[in-house]
């Protein structure tokens, strides 16, 4: 317990994506079976056993700490898990056990009733330093939260057997915790685990980004064309009469869509690996599923539970766009027409609930397609995707194959309002932005009698050069007007060219807009801030979706 | 200066909070007073105790060459050094300093007047520490303590293990340069020898601010091994290092010359994650030069004073605890401003 511990606590403090990666390798490479294939289970949130409310945390606390004292003590710390972890006043039995491996406690919680579970936490609470005490509440309670994907775990794992991510991706859902085959595989010391079960995770093609420049040197003839879809790219697995619904990632995501999920399932085996795209029914419109805005889609992902309100109001559906396996036959080596013809004729004979097609987009000439992408907005789509038809379906991101042609960014001009310091390299560098347009005030006043005022409508911190950093960070240092601990107030007088991908309703901010994937486009030195957009101006782009 | 007529009775009625620090009335001085006085007992160097401009300070060689290395001519007008546990009479009161354990020369004031004993503490840890003299407890019938961390969230771990996930660190990112964010006095030196402890033996830089105060330590004994100035340095001789710096250099453009570096900083502070967040640190190391909590109680048990005034931090849960052993307690600061037989 006392190496994970250790390694939630670092992972907790550690920004950086390449920091978290060395730190789950070092961990792996030094903890001992099981525990080590539990703290992965842990982290990629695999493991199932009755969890502890924070009411009955709080209870043993204040059965062990002084309740004045505790009071005083969460006020300060203003964590649950954190405060009982540091005020415990360590054990009332004279004999201590010592501290619980990781591994014990994952397999006692397992076979544990409800009822058992305050007696077993305070024995390990006792047995525990502060930090263990920490990662057991914070294992125990279900809520780790230390800024780790399960693709990031794969990813560090597949480092330490010199193997591709996609590799580990692709045998992890034939593993379960404590994954000692896996382990045994990536150090050389036993064969690659099977993937028998047409069930499991197949790593997903994916595509480059396009480069406009280098489509006059591209054939049109050889490229297929479609929409590129404003929802989730999911693998939908049928096998045994069994599904599988995976995210990009791999990740299982069934749980969260048995409106989609109930249906297939009643229509028949699928026996069929698909590749599509998630996306929300739009209302009304009869058998013909329309997509809605990804913002709508945005109100089904990571929920743990689904309400029937939610199902009815936004439906989910699949828009297939590629198919892997047919029944036991691989079909990934073949050309794309070819699969393309057989997904076609698969929905044609299958009439599978809640699928469709994503119609191929005819195109003669790449000006034809430029001019079809450019109205790409209005359709509620982000974009074109090309994908050759001679390309065999391959796992990463090959360059050439496949490309994803995105509509043109969304341009606003937003006055710099706060700044914050970055991490690691940037640590120096104020590089965290906060940017506002301007709103008329609703009395009409205003500080300085415009009528107007500045309500932040996003955040970035890339977009810029190296250059452009040094430039803006001096520029923060020297017309910082306040502070609020590590955020810095800045004269609201340097316009920022703000590229975005798409505007949404935001309920969260102030301004009830909230930008998508946006970053910093170009530093307007020359533009005076009065002369930045307006909220509408986002508003109007919410309403084109 | 008001004239001193109480012929005995308990501390209350002679050692009293007044604008310019603690006064103690039969000796006519005050401890670590706020501002000038003619005459000062001073308990350590950190510049929140020892101010400039005081006509006569008396305090330990350690915390005298602190005072001039920092603050010049401006430590005092007659400086009379005192060793520990040497009694000196001042006025009628007899005055020995007693090693608090918190940063070189720092003391505790034993001050003996007709046979009532008061024992302020200044800032005080209980823990070994290589670069000064260990706490000792003496018994008294007033404790003046500090609460710096006064809840019982602040438990400081082994600094052992702090080091050693500085070390461990240093394992997994040897290409990035580790830079810690210390106070000038103590901790900074604390650090740099509980690393020698660990067996760490590359050279250690510290940044300018730092030096003066390490070379003190040095003329006074303490080994910190190979220290080089971080400012020196060039870039690339800083990859894989330990640098030492105040905590504010990090976030100043001062930092720029480490590559990638990762964030540690060294406080009692860095227990509480959300404390840690904020100030962007990405390893907090839980090293202290104050008594944690347990230490705290533990102290005032072994002094077994029956009354014990509580300033500088968390008062109302230290006191609370300490009412709960069976003490009188209350805040430094409300001391001859209550009713008497309360």
């Amino acid at each position: 317990m006392k190496r994970f511990a250790g390694l939630l606590d670092q992972l907790v403090f550690t920004p950086s994506r390449n920091g978290k990666l060395r730190l789950i390798q070092d961990y792996a490479r030094r903890a001992p079976d099981p525990d080590r294939g539990y703290a992965v289970a842990a982290l990629t949130g695999a493991l199932a056993f009755a969890r502890a409310k924070p009411a009955l945390v709080r209870g043993l606390a204040e059965q062990r700490v002084d309740p004045v004292l505790f009071r005083w003590s969460y006020d300060f710390v203003g964590d649950l898990a954190e405060t009982v972890a540091l005020s415990w006043p360590g054990p009332a039995a004279a004999v201590v056990a010592p501290p619980p491996r990781l591994g014990d406690v994952v397999a006692r919680l397992e076979r544990a009733g409800r009822s058992e579970i305050p007696a077993l936490l305070a024995a390990w609470l006792d047995a525990l330093d502060a930090t263990g005490r920490w990662a057991l509440l914070k294992l125990i309670t279900g809520s780790l939260r230390v800024g780790v994907s399960a693709g990031l775990v794969r990813a560090a794992l597949a480092e330490i057997g010199k193997v591709e991510a996609a590799q580990v991706q692709e045998v992890w859902h034939a593993l379960a915790p404590p994954y000692e085959a896996l382990f045994a595989w990536l150090e050389g010391r036993g064969e690659r685990p099977s993937v028998a079960t047409g069930l499991g995770f197949r790593p997903m093609m994916l595509a480059q980004a396009l480069d406009e420049a280098e489509l006059a040197a591209l054939d049109p003839s050889a490229y297929r064309a479609e929409w590129k879809w404003d929802g989730i790219r999911i693998q939908l697995a049928g096998a045994g009469g069994r599904l599988c619904l995976y995210s990009r990632t791999g990740d299982e995501i069934a749980r969260s869509f048995p409106d989609l999920v109930e249906p297939l399932a009643a229509a028949g085996p699928l026996e069929a690996v698909l590749d599509g795209e998630l996306l929300v029914a739009r209302a009304g419109t009869g058998d013909r599923l329309e997509p809605a805005p990804f913002s709508e889609l945005q109100q089904r992902l990571n929920r743990k539970t689904v309400t029937a309100a939610m199902m009815r109001d936004r439906p989910v559906f699949i828009r297939a766009y590629d198919l892997l396996f047919e029944g036991a036959q691989d079909l990934r080596d073949l050309p794309f027409d070819e699969r393309r013809r057989r997904l076609e004729h698969w929905i044609r004979r299958r009439m599978p609930p809640r699928i469709d097609l994503s119609p191929a987009v005819a195109f003669a000439h790449w000006d034809e397609l430029a001019a079809l992408r450019a109205e790409a907005r209005a359709c509620g789509v982000e974009g074109l995707m090309l994908k050759r038809g001679d390309s065999p379906y391959v796992a990463g991101r090959p360059k050439g194959p496949w490309f994803k042609w995105k509509r043109g960014p969304l341009v606003v001009d937003a006055v710099l309002m706060y700044a914050q310091r970055g991490h690691g390299k940037r640590s120096s560098y104020y590089s965290d932005y906060t940017f506002g347009c301007w709103r008329p005030i609703a009395d009409g006043t205003g500080a300085d009698g415009t009528g107007r005022e500045l309500v932040p409508v996003g955040k970035a911190y890339f977009g810029f050069t190296d250059l452009e950093l040094v430039q803006l960070d001096k520029f923060v240092r020297e017309h910082t007007i306040d502070r609020f601990g590590p955020v810095r107030v800045v004269e609201p007088s340097l316009v920022l060219e703000i590229a975005c991908d798409g505007v949404q309703r935001s309920t969260r901010h102030k301004s009830g807009v909230a930008m998508r994937f946006p970053r910093i486009h170009r530093l307007r030195w020359d533009k005076p801030a009065e002369e930045a957009d307006e909220v509408a101006t986002l508003e109007k782009a919410i309403e084109a979706n | 200066m008001s004239d001193f007529h109480a012929s005995d009775g308990p501390p209350r009625h002679w050692l009293q909070p007044r604008p310019e620090g603690l006064w103690c009335a039969p000796g006519r001085f005050f401890i670590d007073p706020a501002r000038p006085v003619d005459r000062a007992v001073i308990t350590h160097g950190h510049s929140d105790h020892a101010r400039p401009g005081n006509r006569a300070v008396l305090a330990t060689e350690g915390t005298l060459a602190i005072m001039r290395a920092r603050l010049g001519d401006g430590a005092g007008g007659s400086l009379e050094p005192v060793a520990y546990g040497e009694r000196r009479r001042i006025g009628e009161v007899d005055v020995t300093l007693l090693p608090a354990g918190h940063v070189l020369g720092s003391a505790q004031v034993r001050l003996d007047w007709r046979g009532a004993v008061a024992v302020v503490s200044g800032d005080y840890k209980r823990r070994l520490d290589a670069t000064c003299a260990p706490f000792e407890p003496a018994r008294c019938d007033v404790f003046v303590t500090e609460a710096t961390f006064g809840l019982p969230v602040f438990r400081h771990p082994p600094d052992t293990e702090e080091v050693g996930r500085l070390l461990h660190s240093l394992r997994v990112f040897p290409e990035r340069s580790h830079v810690v964010g210390v106070y000038a006095l103590g901790k900074c030196q604390r650090v740099a020898a509980l690393l020698r402890q660990a067996g760490y033996d590359r050279p250690i830089y510290v940044h300018g601010a730092l030096a003066a105060m390490c070379d003190v330590y040095r003329a006074h004994g303490v080994d910190l091994g190979e220290l080089r100035l971080a400012t020196a340095a060039r870039p690339s001789e800083l990859k894989g290092e330990i640098v030492l710096a105040p905590p504010s250099a990090l976030a100043d453009r001062w930092a720029r010359r480490l590559s990638d570096p990762v964030a540690a900083m060294a406080s009692g502070w860095m227990r509480v994650r959300q404390r840690a967040r904020q100030r962007q640190v990405e390893l907090p190391l839980v090293i202290s030069d104050h008594a944690d909590w347990d230490e705290l109680l533990a102290t005032i048990r072994d002094v077994d004073a029956p009354e014990v005034w509580v300033t500088h931090g968390r008062e109302e849960a230290l006191i609370h605890a300490i009412s709960a052993q069976g003490r009188r307690a209350r805040a430094l600061s409300l001391v001859g401003f209550e009713e008497e037989g309360q």
